[in-house]
């Protein structure tokens, strides 16, 4: 009995995301040439919201749980940064850790609560918990209630002479990059792995994954915990992206958009939301530049997105490649 | 005297003002097969249920291979041996058949807190599901996605899936539902093959199927067991023929 079968190469999914995966490594080339300088920001951010988009779907997409507070790790990770900052503390050795034990310590509180619910009310709790870091975030004056709080350095990385200089724009770019790819990896391995089995499992029949010996809250809420620690990592770049922190950041409409992007990029795909992220910060930008009232054309094109692309704009591509024949055609 | 692998003592539950199980004592010996047999309502699977952890029974007591189980949620009676399969087909049609059973030797193969190695090459997974799928005759389907398959090949699949854990005892709820009388009988010589190792709670419809595997029967009514019995008792028991079958027909 062979296990190894000869997979076809799917040309249009590879290309796609080949193109996606691309743009985001060339863009510090792409954008002087073409005379769009700001396109390297808008970069910046679209890989920042891709890694909270990719650890969103991890517990959207794969876990079966839909989250409408996930922007509440920006906030957390975000705030590590900043409020260390203002302390005149921008050890990146102490500042990023910190951050992302922080971010699996709340997710945990936040999950094991949470996860006493479900469906519609596992939404709303996750809402409420969002809503509530949210408005400790308002009320925290002494770091700048709601007008925020700017940063005066990104973290410094300094080891025996050697430093990484982030405040160096292209460093901190190709930073990002990488955290991206760390991630993209790092989820990739996850969801086939023994534990990926299990949370995808749950997801389609919990009560039969019990039967067979699992305990459903134990897996879902290290998932929980695993996709808070990526937000919260998404949240440190942010924070050192824009030099500046304002609760903004975790407000709810951000969670929201995070679902905008999982949704339109594929749910269940470990690659969907990168292109979710891409797709949904480049719109915005073009559509805003035409119009105040950019929303009246991007809420259509999410829903036909919904109706007529099961598993996103990546769906879209690999399921172009089965119609031309591919496996279980 | 038989060993005795499942003893319920008294249990009972309600919802509202319908007793689904009512004060129902009952004892499976080890490696028996026992069917429950009774009217559509009469709370078998509500009874299943209770015994395989999914429900909590208001009062009364499940002891397993002597040890009080009444408390324990599903994942850990499975971990003690228990499995069952389900009335209404819950396999995984995304995944593959292999895919479906080598998750069912996972859930029994220490915990899954392995985060990297690719579980599809997992050939600690992948043999012994194999092998599982083999005794059920469902070797040649492996690696086709189960949505794929017909709704008897599902049934196989969720026997598969309760076989892969080598459990003590195994709760069969339906097996043959739905399936064609070919289906059935190639179910009933699979499940006659694995009679005598393993302890077996059935519910099934057809009788045909019944009579052929059952050691004992027990007919439940309206939440309550009114007779447990040999096959040829059962048959002769004219309060069971009233009850359950109608007056004048033959079992």
């Amino acid at each position: 009995m062979s296990l190894i079968k000869i997979a076809p190469v799917n040309m249009p999914g590879i290309a796609f995301r080949a193109v996606i995966l691309g743009l985001c490594g060339l863009m510090p080339l792409i954008a002087p040439l073409v005379g769009e300088p700001y396109w390297v920001d808008i970069f910046i951010r679209v890989m920042i919201w891709a890694i909270a988009a990719i650890s969103l779907d991890l517990i959207l997409g794969y876990g079966g749980m839909v989250s409408f507070g996930h922007a509440m790790f920006f906030g957390i990770g975000g705030y590590t940064i900043g409020i260390m900052s203002y302390y005149d503390n921008f050890n990146g050795f102490i500042q990023w850790p910190l951050a992302l034990v922080l971010s699996a310590v709340i997710a945990t509180v936040v999950g094991a609560i949470c996860m006493r619910a479900r469906g519609l009310y596992f939404i709303m709790i996750t809402l409420a918990f969002a809503q509530m870091i949210y408005f400790l975030g308002v009320s925290a004056e002494e770091f700048g209630s709601d007008d925020g709080l700017t940063i005066y350095g990104r973290s410094e990385f300094e080891v025996a002479g050697l430093s990484l200089d982030l405040a160096d724009s292209l460093v901190f770019y190709y930073v990002v990059f990488f955290f991206l790819l760390l991630v993209l990896w790092f989820v990739h391995r996850l969801v086939n792995s023994r534990f990926g089995m299990v949370i995808r499992g749950i997801k389609s029949n919990e009560g039969r994954m019990a039967a067979i010996g699992f305990n459903p809250f134990r897996y879902k809420l290290v998932c929980f915990v695993i996709a808070g620690v990526i937000g919260g990592l998404a949240g440190v770049l942010m924070a050192n992206a824009e030099k500046f922190i304002s609760p903004d950041m975790m407000h709810w409409t951000k969670s929201g958009e995070l679902i905008f992007m999982v949704v339109l990029g594929g749910m269940g795909t470990v690659f969907g939301p990168v292109a979710g992220a891409m797709i949904f910060l480049f719109l915005s930008e073009i559509l805003s530049n035409i119009t105040e009232n950019w929303h009246l054309i991007f809420g259509p094109f999410l829903v036909l997105v919904v109706l007529f692309a099961r598993h996103g704009i990546d769906g879209l591509f690999w399921r172009w490649f089965r119609g031309q024949g591919g496996p279980h055609a | 005297m038989p060993n005795i692998m499942l003893d319920v003592k008294g249990l009972t539950k309600s919802y509202g003002g319908l007793t689904a199980t009512d004060n129902v004592s009952l004892q499976i010996y080890e490696n028996e097969v026992n069917a429950i047999i009774g009217p559509n309502g009469a709370g078998k699977t509500t009874l299943i249920s209770q015994l395989t952890g999914e429900v909590a029974p208001d009062k009364g007591q499940v002891i397993f291979d002597g040890q009080d189980i009444t408390a324990l949620p599903p994942y850990k009676r499975s971990r003690l041996g228990i499995a069952r399969s389900f009335q209404i087909t819950s396999v995984f049609l995304d995944r593959t058949i292999l895919e479906n059973a080598a998750l069912a030797v996972q859930g029994h193969s220490g915990h899954s807190f392995q985060f990297f190695k690719p579980a599809a090459k997992d050939r600690s997974l992948i043999d012994p599901a194999m092998e599982t799928l083999a005794s059920v005759g469902l070797a040649d389907r492996a690696h086709l996605p189960a949505r794929a398959v017909s709704h008897g090949e599902h049934r196989q699949l969720e026997i598969a899936m309760a076989m892969a854990a080598k459990p003590k005892m195994l709760f069969l709820d339906e097996p043959m539902a739905g399936m064609g009388p070919e289906e059935s009988a190639r179910m009933t010589a699979f499940l006659e093959s694995i009679k005598g190792s393993v302890t077996i709670l059935l519910i099934e419809h057809d009788m045909d199927a019944v009579f052929a595997l059952a050691d004992r029967i027990t007919v439940l009514v309206y939440g309550k067991i009114i007779a447990v019995g040999a096959p040829e008792d059962i048959r002769n028991n004219s309060e069971v023929r009233q009850a359950y079958l109608g007056e004048g027909e033959d079992l």
